[in-house]
């Protein structure tokens, strides 16, 4: 009986990983390529908003990858504080650049949006400052991770801090929603709801967001194994000083 | 724990002006305020609360790195950690000294404050609470984050970018109550968030700081 506990041996990871990953690449571009150009070029103007309502096949997906990034530090932490694997440790690690970059694409894409349509580039609106704040917490975690030395007590230290970011995360998020009207649209997607968009954007912009999902997991896979070479090649190094 | 107290305390009012520091700090961004947004009493009035609110959290900040940092050079912190004392207990105390000695001083500067910002009389009583209540959110989130940098070696760059995002619900809630209290507004719904903040933190952190800071002793 396998379970999933045995890739937590890097080698199993890595062997894995490295079979599986030209596929998700391949499929996380063919998915982005398709879902861009079609939404891009194959599907009408919004009747309100022209051309410009074309950017929600990078700015909801980026923003989607973005949390869930956070979701998968805050998941890998936990593993890492209970079981003490070292690749949830290094793939919580992987994960934080990647989602950090996600965190500015929405950012930056929704403020590109934002000026032809609210007639401003940013607004202190509930989702957009939690949006900073969840930028400013990645920073934070990434800062963190290259400050201390110690390979073990690094990953101790972010993974707590992960754990109490999240909480904190969370309750930025409830407050800045006390704090300020917003001007953001509510949630466009929802599983139970019977149509979310009309068929003609929603169909691109699910295959673009599988595209930015197979793209983060591709990412996150190779950020991964190169930590764990990295730290392989430190130990044999710090052997052969040694003999 | 009372002895463990005393001697923070003590330590921060004789050793170096740590005690003083955070004070003349509040005070210092209070003044350069006005030379910033200019002199307009009713400009001032609008935004007094929130200066307030941000100058007691930057000064907050500003002594943070002095809770653990000088246990951790003299190794007393590793007798702490080998005493009967739970360092649950050692972060709890460790944030209460760091309250009563720049906490409350803020909060009993802050009024003297609001009259150089021509702050509203109603806003006083508003500001006073929401200050008491939600200062030793702040020590204590500060402890945790003292307590992640504590073996840096340049840690008090790291500790302002970890801590000051924790810090924004505490100052959201806090701040927009001051500002209700300005306004003559309601302000019981933003008071009891802050209160529930401020009690969940200290709580729950004490916790995390001591993970982290057996962790940091390892």
């Amino acid at each position: 009986m396998s379970s999933i506990w045995e890739y937590a041996n890097p080698k199993k990871f890595i062997d894995t990983t490295d079979r599986i990953l030209p596929w998700i690449s391949v499929l996380a571009v063919v998915c982005l390529v398709v879902g861009l150009v079609w939404g891009f070029f194959f599907t009408p103007d919004d009747f309100r908003q022209g051309s410009t309502v074309k950017i929600i096949y990078l700015h909801v997906p980026s923003a989607l990858m973005a949390i869930n990034a956070w979701l998968m530090m805050l998941v890998t932490s936990i593993i890492w504080i209970v079981r003490r694997h070292h690749v949830s440790a290094l793939a919580a690690r992987a994960a934080a650049p990647v989602g950090v970059v996600m965190t500015l694409i929405a950012l930056a894409t929704g403020a590109i949006w934002g000026q032809p349509m609210w007639g401003t580039w940013w607004a202190w609106d509930p989702r957009l400052t939690s949006f900073l704040i969840l930028f400013l917490f990645y920073l934070g975690y990434i800062a963190l991770w290259e400050a201390i030395e110690n390979d073990d007590t690094a990953a101790d230290l972010t993974s707590i801090l992960c754990l109490v970011g999240s909480v904190f995360a969370l309750l930025s998020r409830y407050a800045v929603n006390f704090w300020n009207q917003g001007l953001h649209q509510g949630a466009s997607l929802s599983l139970d709801k019977e149509e979310n968009v009309h068929d003609v954007f929603y169909y691109p912009l699910l295959v673009s967001i599988a595209g930015f999902v197979l793209l983060f997991i591709a990412l996150v896979f190779l950020r991964t194994q190169t930590e764990i070479r990295a730290r392989r090649m430190r130990a044999l190094m710090a052997r052969e000083r040694m003999g | 724990m009372i002895a463990l107290l005393t001697r923070d305390i003590r330590l921060a009012i004789r050793a170096g002006g740590g005690f003083g520091l955070g004070l003349a700090f509040f005070l210092i961004v209070v003044v350069l305020v006005p030379f910033g947004v200019g002199p307009q009493s009713d400009l001032l009035a609008r935004i007094a609360a929130g200066v307030l609110w941000i100058g007691a959290l930057l000064a907050c900040l500003l002594s943070l790195d002095r809770i653990f940092a000088l246990d951790w050079e003299d190794g007393s912190l590793d007798l702490l950690a080998t005493a009967p004392l739970p360092m649950e207990a050692v972060a709890i105390v460790k944030a209460l000294a760091h309250w009563l000695t720049t906490g409350l001083p803020l909060v009993l500067a802050a009024p003297v404050l609001g009259v150089l910002l021509s702050l509203p009389a109603a806003g006083y009583m508003p500001l006073i609470v929401s200050l008491l209540l939600g200062t030793p959110a702040l020590s204590m989130i500060g402890t945790f984050g003292a307590a992640l940098t504590v073996g840096l070696k340049r840690g008090g760059l790291l500790l302002s970018l970890l801590v000051l995002p924790l810090y924004v619900p505490t100052l959201i809630f806090g701040a927009e109550m001051a500002r209700r209290g300005v306004d003559g507004l309601d302000y019981g719904t933003p008071l009891l968030m802050l209160a529930g903040i401020t009690c969940g933190t200290i709580a729950l952190l004490p916790f995390a700081a001591a993970a982290v800071l057996r962790v940091n002793l390892r």
